[in-house]
């Protein structure tokens, strides 16, 4: 049964981009609290389906106002009497006229069962161009600029056509450049220590539409007054050499800095100024902030750090101490202006390019609650910049952009089930509703999240509740089902929406634990478990969150482990649990919750994609990949431990945020006596090769790029895969424990429920 | 008149050497060579009375204003020696350790030259060791006329750095230059011009004028090339253009940019600077830049339907810009309506004539908001001086907008419905004409006196912080503060009484200077000595100064009856004292004091003074401005113009025809007369001008083809159009404002404004005539005799 639930997961995943925790629901609100591990699953709403096209028309709707469920292969349809029936509600509704001609031979794609996703588009509504907003911080050294202002440059190139651009510099000052107009370069200017409130903003722009004395007689106009917005927000073709000349015109902040200071960089307030530009001129349409910095904000509303270089910025140890001065402040400044720009539809990606710390810490909630992208790098003169960037505008199999706005997500689950709630690039939107469950899994309390900005690998997590009572026992072969439906604006700008019905087989788990046991899922699990402890890490204490996790897995164990009593050798766990415990002692290791090894921005840095990556990329995240090469064979996977470090070998290591090639002793002893270039020992040259090939494969595909690290054998760069080993040599020979006996933590206090 | 000619032809074209003490100078009207033999001279200082009483009773008594009118930056001819500068190095000039006075000729060195006694507050001071210095047979040292410190009356120090702001004590930066041009659409152009046309114009005589001086070197213009240490260098002086309208525009014109750029600053209520590099440039380095920008303002603003405008955050952004790069500078805004934007300063129309004749009047002469006080502060506090140029066609508060220019030592000019067509050259003569002007920035003037007195009463474009420092962002070659003594104690006829007026300050280049100009007067114990020594155009200079300052907090009624009663007091003193007997009908009058009634009279019937609701508010808050900061000969011929014969003219000399008095009796039909005020300039034109005449000047066959709009006269090659035009220009030159030319035909509708110019004839608004005023004045005489 392994294999085929292997199989059905694959399949379900490639389909409907969902995998669940558990595959089959255990039947009653107790049992599944027993499992320890939540029904929950991981969902990728855009996934790339090639193979899907969207049809033309709009969904049909259930007609019960609390439901509005979508019509799906799961329901059961009348075709004499040109009737269906809702699976959620049971509702039992009519076809449209459009619906007349069907028949068991003559199915709508909806009801066919291999479309549990379709995609529809909408046709209604006016279709609004993307918009981009830079958003750029002048305070870089010369080159610096120069290599960003050619990234940007650039990537006017990549833009569709019709999409709206708009340009704000900043350093002491914020500038807001009009782009429409010709001869003269203009720009409205902001003081970067004043907070202002949108209307001020939009006040001070000029964008307040004049007042216009009622009519009662003549209807309202609609119309927005192109004008007013277009100053700032021109479409890309008409401005095309105009932006690039300002671009290229673009000087560093010319106030002086004295010795001894940073410069005064008001990112605060410029980020405030473009949350306002595009709140008072296209509220709910698809956008993107693009905030670029190269260091972190030091004076006016969210400033980080103050302007004095003797004073360095927070470190953990400082915010453990409560002695990060302006933290509180400057979050909640980023906060709100996060919440509006999610509020209006809008994402916001920071691009931080610094050797020391930017206030990602602080920032981070404009990432993360509308969807945007965060990327951390040494300089904007790398190629782990440059190529990353160049990666947000790739496109698809059809030309289109791998970017989706705007999106509201929303989950519909059978009445056994209630949502309870989402972890992910998102927001609440504060739906109530019948499936709402009262306690909370990461953000809850809604029935429906705002998702800003998507792309096809954006993930989810969503956690479920099951809420039938033991008493009340589901029919034999009953199902669960769970609708989720994606409104989104498509970079064609098309309106589109995608809706995914899925459905699993309920089981009582006093006599069925067998069949929950073997539909566990525990690569999902993991990561579904790992999210909430990251997410219960942003505001619990380190330790705190380690040992929930600890005794949750100690749970599970006592759950689902087999082992005699006073025993600990006779511990074993079945295949569909086996690797879940190492999966977790990586976790606990990792820089998503061990936060004294990296500074607070990049703690940020590394649970913000941790977020929002798939399956795959997260499980790399929580247990990097470790490949052997050598000349006993084709290259393996060997374990993430010490005694895979060899002389003889080649490691690759895929940390996800890193790539490491490491060579062992022999081989670079080898490389440096230059056996590579001998033709007689082509096969090392072959050998040297075929990690570095791999490597360029990952790092092709990957967003962001990872940071590319060659090393040696006692190479000062060898830290890197050090420090992720487990350091074997020392334990596993106390322990012989199987595969679990890595996590002394675990055995130690497992030990205690023997 | 009589008088002015008399002095005219007794010491017109002569030497006049400061050599005594108590020495009466000629009259300002009076041309003549000023030698600077230990007295400053009275283009620098020019007094009420040459000789001061003894005692405070004596002074009550007489009740003549002790003042000094003092211009530290009067431009002296080209005949007469600039100032010396005396550089003491590191040390600094030599001063007295109690009152801190200056060294001058007033220090008698004793004890062989080892120390020296101050003669302001008698202290034994010991001569600096580097100072040091053999006395000769007489007393005075052996370099007496080797230092000008000791031989003359006014000379310059090159000031040490405790002399300095502890700002820019550093390094000295040169000034700088702000333009600020007021862009708005208006539903009331300049006469069916834009204002943009207007700026359009305004560039371009800028253009002119830097291209002219900006080829620097070439040029005398002080402003733009500065003398050091007797070197001529090229000036370092930077430009930097701001227009504003409800927002502020500034430009950045780097010299490496392609095309300027502009930056809006919307955030009026808190306005700064939204650049520092690229905003201040030598317009050498950016000419380029600066013509594309100029080139573009028009265009940029054409269509724009921006219809209000602030103010005082102009200000704020020039001053604030002149700050964060650390140098003094001078503003030039140029601005048209009232600014009824939201923002600071904002200002709304409080013209109302019902005040008027009220105790209330004051009001509209008193600033609508109390913005601009603090702001003027500020301004001065940086060395910001401003200079307004008003092109309004309505009421738009000049009493408010006003007040900055004048605490700054800026300069107010206004131009009543301007027509480009018409006035673009006497304010384009203006604009030149103050751009080239000789100015210190950021200065301090401190007045001491020897024992006895005091001064006690500052008049002019200054703001005092305290009661002794008068403090000017800048102060150029036409302002005179005047300054007025009191006795603290008894002053004795040996050694008169002396005083130091010193100006601590930054030349165009960024060096700090102090100008120290001194004078001894005499003092007396005998009434007639005091009558003798007076002046009367220091004394006009002072009752209106005073009278105009007095508007603010009194009714006008009774600053009326004050300068009445003044007057005749102090002539019914001296009837008392000093006349010989003589019957009680007849008005007596001290020669020095013979114009006194004609010329209070006159300052009476100002606008200012006359409570007319006919009248202009903002006229008057203007002509009250331009008083408070005037010298000693301005104000003489702004309350009595010069009125001259034209028809009589001898074409082959180049004497001025001799003045007449301004009584419409002096006119004659066949007559063509020139009338000049300093502001404005008539042309009149009798019905029965000679034909010859006519054709001479306007080149039309007779009197009726005269076409009276016109602001200049044509350029004719005949001698009587060169002649005319020479005098006119002559009239015209040294005069701090260009007059604005008016032709007037004799019985036409304009002849009424001309007529309000014969000062001696009974006023169109009221206002008595000089013979009405005579006798008033002798009727009060002598009810104070009785």
């Amino acid at each position: 049964t392994m294999a085929t639930y292997l199989e059905f997961i694959q399949q379900n995943e490639e389909r409907d981009g969902v995998r669940f925790s558990w595959n089959v629901w255990p039947s009653s609100r107790l049992e599944a609290t027993r499992m320890v591990v939540p029904l929950a699953c991981i969902l990728t709403p855009l996934k790339e389906r090639p193979d899907l096209p969207p049809v033309q028309y709009e969904p049909v709707l259930c007609s019960r106002p609390t439901c509005k469920a979508i019509l799906n292969p799961l329901c059961q349809v009348d075709y004499r009497a040109k009737l269906w029936a809702c699976n959620f509600c049971f509702q039992r509704n009519q076809f449209p006229p459009a619906y007349a001609g069907i028949s068991e031979v003559n199915q709508p794609a909806e009801l066919m069962p291999q479309f549990s996703t379709v995609e529809y588009v909408i046709q209604r509504g006016a279709q609004s161009p993307l918009i981009f907003l830079y958003v750029v911080d002048t305070c870089l050294e010369e080159d610096d600029l120069q290599a960003l202002k050619e990234s940007l440059q650039m990537s006017l190139s990549l833009l569709p056509p019709d999409a709206l651009v708009g340009l704000i510099t900043f350093g002491r000052m914020v500038q807001v450049h009009e782009l429409s107009c010709e001869g003269i370069s203009k720009s409205y200017v902001f003081r970067g220590t004043k907070d202002l409130t949108a209307k001020q903003i939009q006040d001070m722009l000029g964008l307040t539409k004049p007042a216009v004395p009622a009519h009662p007689a003549r209807p309202a106009q609609p119309q927005e007054h192109p004008s007013i917005s277009s100053r700032f927000l021109q479409p890309i073709h008409k401005i095309d050499m105009n932006l690039t000349d300002l671009l290229g015109e673009l000087q560093r902040d010319p106030w002086p800095v004295p010795q001894g200071k940073r410069p005064l960089r008001s990112t605060g307030v410029a980020l405030s100024i473009a949350v306002g530009l595009l709140e008072g001129t296209f509220p709910n349409t698809g956008a993107r902030i693009m905030l670029f910095i190269g260091g972190p904000p030091t004076q006016g509303p969210g400033m980080v750090v103050g302007d004095e270089l003797k004073v360095p910025i927070r470190s953990w140890h400082d915010i453990e101490k409560d002695n990060a001065r302006f933290m509180k402040k400057a979050t909640k400044h980023y906060e709100m202006l996060a919440n509006r720009a999610a509020a209006n539809g809008h994402c916001v990606d920071i691009y931080a390019c610094a050797l020391d710390q930017t206030g990602l810490l602080e920032m981070k909630c404009c990432t993360n609650l509308t969807g945007g992208h965060m990327v951390m790098g040494d300089s904007f003169n790398t190629s782990l910049f440059k190529q990353t960037f160049q990666r947000i505008f790739s496109k698809d199999f059809n030309g289109n952009f791998r970017m989706a706005f705007g999106a509201t997500l929303e989950v519909k689950t059978s009445r056994e089930l209630k949502v309870a709630g989402a972890i992910g690039p998102c927001v609440s939107l504060n739906v109530k509703g019948p499936c709402v469950s009262e306690n909370e899994l990461g953000v809850g309390g809604t029935s429906q999240w705002k998702i800003c900005g998507l792309d096809p690998t954006s993930t989810l997590g969503i956690y479920f509740e099951v809420v039938n009572q033991h008493n009340a026992p589901i029919p034999q072969g009953g199902r669960g089902a769970i609708q989720f439906v994606t409104h989104y604006q498509h970079s064609s700008t098309q309106r589109r929406i995608r809706v995914t019905t899925i459905a699993r087989n309920w089981a009582d788990a006093q006599s069925q634990l067998k069949h929950i046991e073997a539909a566990f899922d525990q690569e999902a699990a993991a990561v579904l478990m790992a999210r909430l402890g990251v997410f219960r890490a942003e505001s619990e204490e380190g330790p705190d969150v380690l040992r929930w996790l600890d005794r949750q897995l100690i749970r599970l164990c006592q759950k689902f482990g087999q082992y005699t009593k006073e025993d600990p050798s006779s511990f074993r766990l079945s295949d569909s649990f086996s690797l879940y415990p190492q999966f977790m002692f990586h976790l606990r290791r990792s820089p998503f919750l061990q936060v004294f090894n990296n500074s607070p921005d990049e703690s940020s840095y590394y649970r913000h994609h941790f977020a929002r990556q798939d399956l795959t990329q997260s499980l790399i995240m929580i247990q990097p990949i470790l490949y052997s090469y050598s000349f006993h064979g084709p290259p393996e996977p060997v374990l993430l431990d010490s005694s895979s470090i060899l002389a003889d070998r080649i490691l690759l290591m895929d940390t996800f945020f890193q790539i490491v090639i490491y060579l062992g002793e022999t081989i670079a002893q080898w490389q440096k006596a230059g056996y590579q270039d001998m033709p007689e020992y082509e096969n090392f040259k072959h050998l040297l090769q075929a990690p570095l090939d791999d490597a360029q494969e990952i790092l092709h595909a990957r967003f962001p790029m990872p940071r590319y690290v060659s090393t040696e054998h006692g190479g000062s760069q060898a830290r890197f895969l050090l420090s992720k080993v487990n350091p074997s040599q020392t334990h596993n020979n106390l322990y012989a424990w199987g595969q679990v006996s890595n996590c002394q933590v675990f055995e130690e206090e497992a030990r205690l429920l023997f | 008149i009589q008088v002015i000619e008399n002095d005219r032809a007794t010491r017109g074209g002569q030497v006049y050497t400061t050599n005594a003490r108590g020495q009466i100078p000629p009259l300002v009207t009076t041309d003549c060579t000023i030698q600077d033999q230990g007295n400053a001279s009275p283009r620098y200082i020019r007094c009420t009375t040459y000789c001061f009483p003894c005692t405070s009773d004596m002074a009550k008594q007489a009740q003549i204003p002790l003042a000094a009118i003092i211009k530290p930056f009067a431009t002296i001819p080209s005949n007469e020696t600039p100032l010396y500068l005396v550089n003491h190095g590191e040390t600094g000039p030599v001063r007295c350790n109690r009152c801190k006075a200056y060294m001058c000729p007033f220090m008698q060195f004793i004890e062989g030259g080892r120390r020296y006694q101050c003669g302001f507050c008698n202290c034994v001071n010991d001569v600096p060791p580097f100072y040091f210095q053999h006395l000769d047979h007489i007393g005075r040292r052996l370099d007496h006329y080797e230092k000008p410190e000791l031989s003359l009356g006014s000379y310059e120090y090159v000031a040490t750095l405790d002399y300095c702001r502890v700002l820019n004590a550093a390094v000295s930066y040169s000034a700088s230059a702000l333009f600020v041009l007021s862009v708005i659409s208006e539903n009331f152009p300049f006469q069916g011009r834009s204002s943009t046309d207007m700026v359009k114009c305004i560039l371009t005589e800028f253009l002119i004028e830097a291209a002219l001086s900006g080829l620097y070197g070439r040029t005398s213009n002080p402003f733009f090339v500065s003398h050091r240490e007797g070197q001529e260098e090229t000036s370092s002086l930077r430009v930097g253009f701001i227009t504003y309208n409800k927002v502020l525009h500034f430009f950045n014109v780097k010299s490496t940019l392609a095309r300027p750029q502009m930056m809006v600053v919307t955030d009026v209520s808190e306005v700064f600077v939204p650049l520092l590099d690229g905003f201040l440039v030598s317009y050498q380095e950016s000419q380029s830049v600066i013509h594309n920008l100029l080139d573009q303002i028009p265009e940029m603003f054409a269509d724009s339907n921006e219809n209000e405008t602030v103010f005082a955050p102009v200000i704020r952004a020039g001053m604030e810009a002149l700050k964060a790069a650390d140098c003094p500078g001078k503003l030039f805004i140029f601005h048209s309506s009232l600014p009824t934007a939201e923002a600071p300063g904002k200002l709304k129309n409080r013209d109302d004539k019902k005040l008027i004749n009220t105790d209330k009047e004051k009001i509209l002469f008193q600033p609508q908001t109390n913005v601009y006080d603090p702001l003027a502060k500020d301004c001065v506090a940086h060395g910001c001086c401003v200079t307004l140029f008003l092109f309004p066609s309505q009421y738009v508060d000049v009493a408010s907008l006003g007040l900055v220019p004048q605490l700054t030592g800026g300069t107010l000019y206004k131009y009543n419905n301007f027509q480009v067509h018409l006035d673009s050259q006497q304010f384009l003569n203006d604009l030149r004409n103050d751009i080239e002007k000789k100015i210190g920035f950021d200065a301090i003037m401190r007045v001491r006196t020897s024992t006895g007195f005091r001064a006690t009463d500052f008049f002019g474009g200054i703001y005092m912080n305290n009661t002794t420092d008068v403090e000017m962002a800048a102060i150029d070659c036409d302002k005179a503060v005047t300054v007025e003594f009191k006795h603290d104690d008894k002053l004795s006829e040996d050694s008169g009484a002396l005083i130091q007026c010193a100006v601590l300050y930054t030349t165009v280049s960024g060096q700090r200077r102090l100008r120290i100009h001194n004078l001894g007067l005499n003092c007396s114990s005998q009434l007639g000595d005091l009558y003798k020594s007076c002046e009367t155009d220091a004394l006009i200079n002072f009752f209106a100064k005073s009278a105009f300052k007095a508007v603010l907090h009194q009714p006008l009624k009774v600053i009326r009856e004050i300068l009445v009663n003044q007057t005749a007091h102090m002539l019914a003193c001296y009837r008392k004292n000093c006349a010989s007997p003589s019957a009680a009908s007849q008005l007596i009058l001290p020669d020095s004091m013979k114009v006194l009634p004609v010329y209070m009279n006159c300052l009476l019937k100002n606008c200012v003074l006359l409570s007319k609701p006919e009248i202009s508010t903002d006229e008057r808050a203007y002509q009250r401005q331009l008083v408070m900061t005037m010298g000693v000969a301005d104000s003489q011929l702004f309350f009595y113009p010069q009125l001259r014969p034209i028809h009589t003219l001898d074409v082959k000399s180049t004497t001025l025809p001799a003045a007449i008095r301004c009584s419409e009796t002096r006119l004659s039909e066949e007559g063509i007369f020139l009338l000049a005020n300093g502001l404005n300039m008539f042309l009149w034109l009798g019905v029965s001008s000679p034909p010859e005449l006519i054709q001479g000047i306007f080149n039309v066959p007779s009197f009726a083809h005269v076409n009276t709009d016109m602001t200049l006269l044509p350029e004719l090659g005949n001698l009587y159009s060169q002649t005319l035009r020479m005098i006119m220009g002559i009239i015209q030159q040294k005069r701090p404002y260009s007059m604005k030319l008016t032709i007037v035909k004799q019985r036409e509708q304009p002849e009424m404004v001309f007529r309000q110019f014969l000062v001696e004839d009974k006023g169109l608004y009221g206002g008595s005539s000089y013979v009405d005023f005579l006798c008033c004045v002798h009727k009060e005489i002598c009810q104070l005799l009785n």
